[in-house]
């Protein structure tokens, strides 16, 4: 039973490749316009994951860094770090002294060169403090009292960045959903039409199956399959339209990136968004084939 | 086997085929139906498949009322009856093996067997050699016989013919008949419209005889 219902399968599986290589033309230039159509959401959605690997690097709660003025004693060193202890809104501290801050600058960032001729330290002793609370304004607020302490000289918000860019890439996320919708909507009807099509030269081959007997499941499962199979012929499209983008994209990073001496390459979708594409773009072919059989083979009664 | 009970069949446009129609065919047995052109033979057979639906009466085949059949019921209905059609019904874009194995796929069969089971019935109508053409290829007696192949390939219990000998010379015709008559003696009911009465001079199988929609005595 459950042999037969494989070969069946299998049978119909062999039967809708055969159809697709039968009309190698119309079937290439189908899977291209869906492939296109994939590429652009999934594309945008790759570049805001870059985006956000590179916004993750950095710590999640908001990070504040104090600069003291120049040339601060020990003593008064102490007295800052005292405050801040005594504040129960600051979470954690460190203390940044300004050789070490010069050591961490010469090692990243790739300014080697200019750190080794400058003649004296030109940074300041520094802390950074994460504090319990992000809201705007209790950040704001912890700001001022600090920035009025005598020993400091500055106080920034490290995060102020991150939190633009999120803002940014959530509005690219809704734009990457509408774009989604739209176009999945476009490949829908595309399936649709194509369908449409195939029923219409299957004709003959559909009213003579039902009249020996062929159940409406056994109809409509070739152009079924048929919808699935181009969909994730479209959505592997798609992926190896991305692949080549973000291949042409990474060789020319990487002469910026030796220009600022930064690692900076493009990653394609993780092998999980990947499988989830194939799906989606699966699905959304089986989808437009559904509705489209939905809606014509019930015309095709025999006589 | 198969019973109408003052089956009527109006068709959409208002013309009546069939008229107060009651007819018994029993298991196993091989029925003539005859009448003049647009008697309403096609139309007889076609309501025992439910091709077409009756428009009063009941149809009962092994006590099973087609009329009141579902829709999703009405497939596995047909796979009991090898239907014969007038207009042959024949896919020309495959060839004469795939037209024969359709049947059996759509029926499920299991797939080692089925090559086996198409090439027998190809044997019988003597389309062996055949197999690989394509129906355009084919004579129409030929035709025919593939016809006659592809609706025994499943080996139902009901066998209906409409117009199986039509256009064919009588020595065709014949063996057309000689193929019916062996079907019949393992047990097929048969069921064969046909308005050539030379098939029917010798025949000691019951003939019915429809004159405009109904049945003469
Ligand atoms: N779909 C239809 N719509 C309207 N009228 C129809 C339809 N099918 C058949 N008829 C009419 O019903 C009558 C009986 O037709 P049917 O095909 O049953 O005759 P028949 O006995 O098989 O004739 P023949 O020997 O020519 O095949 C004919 O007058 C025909 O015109
Ligand atoms: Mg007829």
């Amino acid at each position: 039973m459950i042999r037969a219902w494989l070969t069946q399968h299998g049978f119909v599986f062999f039967l809708t490749l055969k159809r697709l290589i039968s009309t190698p033309v119309t079937s290439l230039l189908s899977i291209i316009v869906m492939g296109i159509a994939l590429s652009l959401p999934a594309g945008i959605y790759v570049l805001m994951q870059n985006l956000q690997v590179i916004s993750g690097q950095t710590a999640d709660s908001p990070q504040i860094s104090l600069f003291l003025k120049l040339d601060m004693t020990q003593d008064s060193i102490e007295k800052v770090n005292q405050r801040l202890e005594e504040n129960p809104q600051i979470q954690t501290i460190q203390f940044i002294p300004k050789d070490v801050a010069l050591q961490q600058l010469q090692q990243s960032a790739g300014l080697t060169d200019i750190t080794a001729s400058l003649m004296r330290n030109p940074l300041p002793d520094a802390f950074v403090i994460h504090t319990l609370e992000n809201s705007t304004e209790a950040l704001e607020q912890l700001r001022t009292v600090i920035q009025s302490w005598p020993e400091i000289e500055h106080v920034q918000f490290d995060s102020v960045w991150i939190e633009r860019l999120n803002a940014l890439l959530d509005l690219a996320r809704f734009a990457v959903l509408m774009l989604a919708t739209l176009l999945s909507i476009a490949i829908i009807a595309i399936m649709f039409n194509t369908i449409r099509l195939q029923i219409l030269t299957k004709r003959d081959e559909i009213e003579i199956s039902k009249l020996i007997g062929a159940t409406d499941s056994f109809i409509q499962r070739p152009f079924l399959y048929f919808g699935a199979i181009q969909g994730l012929a479209g959505g592997a499209t798609a992926w190896l339209i991305m692949a080549l983008a973000i291949r042409t994209l990474n060789e020319e990073l990487v002469a910026l990136a030796q220009l600022y001496r930064i690692d900076l390459q493009l990653q394609h979708l993780s092998s999980a968004d990947s499988i989830s594409l194939l799906f989606f773009s699966a699905w959304l072919g089986w989808l437009g084939a559904r509705i489209s059989v939905a809606s014509h083979l019930w015309q095709i009664e025999p006589k | 086997m198969i019973t109408f009970k003052n089956v009527s069949k109006r068709y959409p446009d208002g013309y009546v085929a069939l008229n107060n129609v009651d007819l018994t065919v029993e298991s196993g047995e091989m029925v003539f139906l005859t009448g003049h052109s647009g008697a309403g033979k096609s139309t007889l057979l076609k309501l025992i498949a439910a091709i077409e639906r009756p428009t009063s009466g009941t149809i009962t085949i092994s006590g099973q009322n087609i009329a009141q059949l579902k829709p999703a019921a009405i497939p596995y209905m047909r796979r009991k009856i090898g239907f014969i059609f007038q207009d042959h019904k024949l896919l020309f874009d495959r060839s004469v093996f795939d037209n024969v194995l359709l049947p059996l796929q759509i029926s499920n069969f299991d797939n080692n067997t089925v090559a086996a089971r198409v090439r027998a019935a190809l044997d019988k109508v003597g389309l062996l050699k055949k197999e690989k053409s394509m129906p355009v290829a084919l004579s129409g007696g030929e035709r025919q016989r593939l016809c006659i192949a592809r609706a025994v390939v499943h080996r139902p219990a009901i066998l209906i013919a409409d117009e199986p000998t039509g256009n064919l010379d009588v020595e065709y015709a014949r063996d057309i008949m000689t193929m019916f008559t062996s079907f019949n003696q393992v047990g097929v009911t048969v069921l064969i419209a046909t308005h050539d009465a030379s098939l029917l001079e010798d025949t000691q199988h019951r003939i019915l005889s429809l004159k405009q929609g109904k049945l003469a005595a």
